[in-house]
């Protein structure tokens, strides 16, 4: 135990405070709530992430956004298991056709506003897998996007510079 | 003549006709003894690696049938020719269970009829697709959308006092890729586990025939985004070699660097990931934090975090100086001090190790059977290591240690990772002194018509085959990726038997195998 604890005292905090910008590289479509809403969703925005065909490299950086050094947790960015309680569907594509049906189905489930945001190439336009019989390209054929961040994969400071656009 | 190549001729005789110069030798036999020829391998200790089919109507041909096998460091592929009218070949299931999904597959995406196969369900192929919709057939319109029909797929059904059943996914509760699990459990103890994958297919192979030799590079280095160094360089080994280019030394030592790059972060992850399946928070975060200083280094010296995109055919796209080298050193330095620390700690830890040790077990004797390859393997007694049995430069000259050891459970999973990590920081350092001076690529020389390419090398998760078709004309006739995943799946199936649902996570984050490189 006190190895443990030593280890996390000489770690310290590690949390990159890096300034979030307004990125334009980040298309916004139809984001607008009151500035009451905006300003809860500040402080606590829920997520639920959903893979809907990607080859994994998304999520890798997904993943990373909740390391100690992006700590999404700070900005009240918090991951759930269920999107019945999201405020926020993060999806990445290309909307496979075998998943279509499951993305819908998750989309139904959140909660209005049901703020959808499109991340990666492939979640924005279908990116290399373009459009076939198995990929229906962009995320936007299937279900509205509201903020798109495109990148292959975006980094972790891109998909937090996406959600400030929620907030902006 | 190899020990497989032997025995199958001495059998066969003139009835297997070898091609002769392409590497790994590729036998043709009759269609209706392609079985024999798994029977043959099989008795000298040959596992099965891969096993798929071409449409090669456009060469004025039918279908062939291929199979790949290994034995220490012995590739050998067996070739059967099928008329277009009469798509048929006797299923290798009996020889060999890895078979099964390899063979439900090819009827699924090409329509070709494995006889004697007796599981008749799709693989990858769901039950809304047309019957008659076969993606790899020539005759195959891509752009056209598929319709919908109506269908249904038959569960494995466990019934009793008792039993129930836990359906999960394809959505899953972490940021993970999709897929369906499906248990039947008698109170906490699983009894059996179905999976159900196929959920990202993007139609990765046929994807690629739309492609030049060219841009290609960029899809196989998409086919699983975590493992984007490997798939690419898997790809264009197999190009190299159907083409003979000449890649500088340079050029192979920065891809062995990329290559141990990607395993040393990938494997940092997971043991994080392990441990926090059993609630050893900490673990996630010390490791994570590990793993970050290594992207963002990525970042800084390669211009991308997961070294996306460096190899192409040829070489590579990036070069490292001094300053980068000593980068590295001292990244290596900080990695080296913290994560023995943390391994102590992992060690010492007996609430940790009461969840690790003994769980999710997959014996040395399934794990051979189900011809497993990677980490899964080499913890389950098999010692099997492209890096270290079929080994390609550099590694021919640097000293590999492939860890293996025996008790196949997840605690076994995770120090093989250990080690393997601690292994390939010392790789790194050898590389950064060794490196030989020159350049980074390399042109290669146009693709002949009805050329075949394979490479077999050893990613983070294991061993990853590339085999490439060229058409009559020059162009991508057929591209088949088999990564690690589309082998260990099974065995994840296997290891859970006994175990309690509470455990399935620990045992999936221990196999960690992906879905995007399993689905295609």
């Amino acid at each position: 135990m006190i190895r443990i604890l030593r280890q996390m005292f000489r770690t310290g905090i590690v949390t990159d405070r890096s300034p979030q910008v307004d990125d334009p590289k980040i298309r916004v479509v139809g984001l607008e709530f009151e500035n009451s809403v905006r300003k809860r969703f500040r402080r606590s925005l829920t997520v639920r992430a959903v893979d809907a065909g990607s080859c994994n490299g998304c999520e890798l950086e997904i993943h990373a956004m909740n390391n100690p050094v992006y700590d999404c947790e700070r900005l009240g960015i918090h991951f759930t298991a269920s999107p019945r309680f999201a405020d926020v569907l993060l999806v990445t594509g290309p909307v496979s056709r075998n998943m279509e049906a499951a993305l819908r189905r998750t989309y139904d489930a959140v909660a209005s506003p049901k703020i959808v945001i499109a991340v990666g190439d492939c979640g924005c336009n279908g990116g290399i897998f373009a459009e076939t019989y198995a990929s229906l390209g962009g995320v936007d054929k299937v279900i509205p996007v509201n903020v798109y961040i495109p990148g292959c994969p975006p980094t972790p400071a891109d998909i937090l510079n996406g959600f400030y656009k929620i907030f902006l | 003549m190899k020990r497989l190549a032997k025995a199958l001729k001495a059998e066969f005789g003139d009835n297997a006709k070898s091609d002769g110069n392409t590497n790994p030798v590729t036998f043709t036999v009759a269609v209706e003894r392609f079985a024999d020829a798994a029977k043959t391998l099989k008795e000298s200790s040959a596992s099965l690696c891969a096993e798929w089919t071409t449409d090669d109507t456009n060469s004025g041909r039918g279908f062939s049938v291929y199979a790949c096998y290994r034995e220490g460091s012995e590739y050998l592929i067996i070739k059967a020719e099928m008329s277009y009218d009469k798509p048929e070949f006797p299923s290798l299931v009996n020889h060999f269970v890895p078979a099964n999904r390899f063979e439900r597959q090819i009827r699924s995406l090409m329509g070709v009829i494995p006889r004697g196969l007796p599981d008749s369900r799709p693989w990858i192929k769901f039950e809304d697709w047309p019957e008659d919709a076969w993606p790899l057939r020539k005759s195959f319109d891509v752009s056209r959308a598929m319709a919908r029909c109506e269908g249904q797929y038959a569960w494995i059904k466990a019934e009793g006092e008792g039993v129930y059943e836990i359906p999960v996914g394809p959505v899953h509760a972490g940021i993970i890729e999709p897929g369906h699990f499906r248990f039947q459990a008698v109170g906490e103890t699983i009894i059996n586990l179905e999976e159900r994958l196929g959920y990202v297919h993007k139609g990765i192979e046929k994807r690629f025939e739309s492609m030049t030799w060219e841009t290609a590079v960029k899809l196989a280095g998409r086919v699983s985004g975590d493992t984007t160094v490997a798939h690419s360089l898997a790809y264009c080994m197999a190009l190299e070699s159907m083409t003979h280019c000449r890649v500088p030394d340079r050029a192979k030592w920065l891809r062995a660097l990329f290559l141990e790059r990607e395993r040393i972060a990938n494997h940092l992850g997971d043991i994080g990931a392990i441990c926090n399946d059993a609630a050893f928070a900490f673990m996630l975060y010390q490791c994570s934090r590990l793993k970050e200083t290594m992207l963002s280094n990525n970042l800084k010296l390669f211009g991308h975090r997961f070294i996306m995109d460096r190899i192409i055919p040829g070489g590579v796209t990036a070069d490292i100086d001094g300053n980068a080298k000593k980068e590295i050193l001292s990244e290596m330095d900080f990695i080296k001090k913290n994560f023995d620390k943390l391994v102590r700690i992992y060690e010492e830890s007996s609430s940790l190790e009461d969840r690790v040790r003994n769980t999710g077990i997959l014996s040395s004797e399934l794990a051979r059977e189900l011809c497993v390859v990677g980490v899964v393997a080499r913890a389950s007694g098999l010692n099997v290591d492209c890096r270290v049995y079929n080994h390609f430069s550099p590694y021919d000259t640097l000293d590999v240690d492939a860890p293996v050891l025996a008790a196949g459970d997840v605690h076994a999973r995770i120090w093989v990772r250990i080690v393997e990590i601690r292994s390939s920081m010392r790789l790194l350092r050898n590389i950064l002194r060794d490196i030989p001076a020159g350049g980074i690529d390399a042109a290669c020389n146009a693709v002949l018509p009805d050329s075949t390419g394979f490479a077999a090398i050893e990613g983070w998760r294991g061993e990853i085959i590339y085999w490439l078709q060229s058409g009559n004309r020059g162009e991508i006739n057929r591209c088949m990726v088999r990564d690690p995943s589309s082998v260990n799946w099974l065995a994840l199936e296997k290891a859970i038997h006994g175990n309690i649902v509470p455990d399935f996570p620990l045992c999936n984050k221990s196999f960690n195998q992906s879905y995007s490189g399993h689905d295609l």
